[in-house]
């Protein structure tokens, strides 16, 4: 868990509350970009990174986060006021842990191959710090619904880091997207030969590196941010 | 014997949590920004790991594996419940980790004090849960678990260390205000893992 963490957008509590009022959207849709938990949070580092390779099994990683980290949230917040505080982060994990077990099981029954690839990263998602530092920094103090989708939406943000480093490492990397060619022949006949570099770990890590360049220098309050 | 050390070796180089697996960067990035602290944080992640990998190893052999229950009956035999391992491993770690800081609290409170935070902190490190799930994964023995959780343990400590002495350095030096602190410290990791994959051409 990351001790570099960013203000959270506070939710008001209020009696009558649309489902999709204004707060509730801006807590859905501020980790997309300005409370990224990967680029600005620094949460959930650790598995982005690996499964960055082709893009197949970054968006099944994806989808699995954000089932996870929005009903782990859900649940969590249901529970928030009989749990005990000194217990509070095995409870988590415990609740972490189940949802988790659910979803290997679902991969492990109708994606084998990708469940494969992805070996020991689904049981990650545990320990993947959003889902811990979303329980912790939002769940334990919010209602149900914002907390739900505060895990969506977070889940999302680490998503779509995922999937723009995925395209980039497989398009350069092995000239495809989704197993399909996109790089033409012709430019591999004139010489052109795919970049072995983004097939190695630290690809993703310099890509990450560079995104966060590109998105503090372009939204410059975020730099004292961490 | 020889197998275990090249087990040993091929981990903490080779196979470096950090730089091959990505795991544990959270906390990898978040405590590097002095030595004394990454120092502290690396020694309780390989303690911690030593300890718990092994003692998962016997929780999945001789209570999840199918099988591993006939002794309470014949009937149990045939029951397989290896899809638990998951919130076994966790209990285990955060009961490991919650044992590991009372003792510690109690009999050496300097060590206690020195590691503050980090040890309530290395129950969600990936690198520990990681390293329990490559060892259900690879279908280690035990000799070999403990060999590869003392390398795994080495791994991180060796690669934080590095890390927080290249960050200290990184202080004095002229980087662009949006790539200081997290981007450039996503760069350095990335060229240090570049320079450890090297290793990779080591024939054990």
């Amino acid at each position: 868990m990351s001790t570099e963490t960013t203000p959270v957008a506070v939710v008001e509590e209020k009696k009558k509350e649309g489902l999709f009022s204004k707060k509730n959207l801006r807590v859905l849709r501020d980790p997309l970009d300005d409370t990224n938990p990967v680029t600005v949070q620094i949460l959930g580092v650790c598995s982005a990174l690996a499964v960055t390779v082709q893009v197949k099994p970054a968006i099944i990683m994806a989808l699995g986060v954000t089932v996870v980290t929005a009903f782990s949230n859900l649940i969590i917040s249901l529970i928030r006021n009989t749990i005990p505080n000194r217990i509070r982060i095995i409870v988590q994990l415990i609740v972490a842990a189940m949802l988790v077990t659910i979803v290997d099981q679902l991969l492990k029954a109708y994606m084998f191959d990708v469940s494969k690839k992805l070996s020991v990263f689904v049981g990650l998602i545990i320990t993947n710090c959003i889902v811990m530092g979303r329980l912790e920094a939002f769940a334990l103090a919010q209602k149900p619904w914002p907390s739900f989708l505060d895990g969506i939406g977070n889940g999302l943000g680490y998503g779509i880091i995922l999937v723009i480093v995925a395209v980039i490492r497989e398009v350069l990397g092995s000239g495809s997207v989704l197993g399909f060619k996109v790089v033409p022949q012709w430019l591999y006949d004139m010489g052109y030969v795919n970049n072995g570099l983004m097939m190695l770990p630290p690809a993703a890590l310099f890509l990450i590196g560079i995104f966060i360049w590109w998105q503090r220098s372009r939204n410059r309050k975020l730099i004292n941010a961490s | 014997m020889q197998h275990l050390i090249n087990i040993l070796i091929k981990t903490i180089f080779v196979e470096n949590v950090i730089f091959a697996f990505f795991l544990g960067m959270c906390s990898f990035l978040a405590v590097s920004k002095k030595i004394k602290t990454a120092f502290g944080l690396g020694l309780a992640v390989i303690f911690v790991m030593v300890l718990t990998t092994p003692l998962n190893y016997l929780i999945l052999r001789y209570l999840l594996f199918e099988g591993a229950l006939g002794w309470i009956h014949p009937s149990l035999a045939s029951v397989d419940l290896t899809f638990l391992s998951f919130i076994l491993f966790i209990s285990t770690i955060a009961g490991a980790v919650q044992l590991v800081e009372m003792v510690v609290e109690k009999f050496l409170p300097a060590l206690y004090t020195s590691l503050g935070i980090f040890l309530p902190l290395i129950t969600v490190n990936c690198s520990i849960l990681g390293a329990s799930l490559f060892m259900q994964e690879r279908e280690y023995n035990f000799a070999e678990t403990t060999a590869f959780s003392l390398g795994a343990g080495i791994g991180f400590f060796l690669a934080i260390v590095l890390l927080a002495a290249i960050r200290e350095r990184l202080r004095y030096s002229n980087i662009p205000e949006p790539l200081q602190g997290l981007g450039i410290a996503m760069i350095v990791t990335a060229l240090m893992g570049l320079a450890f994959l090297s290793f990779s051409g080591i024939q054990l």
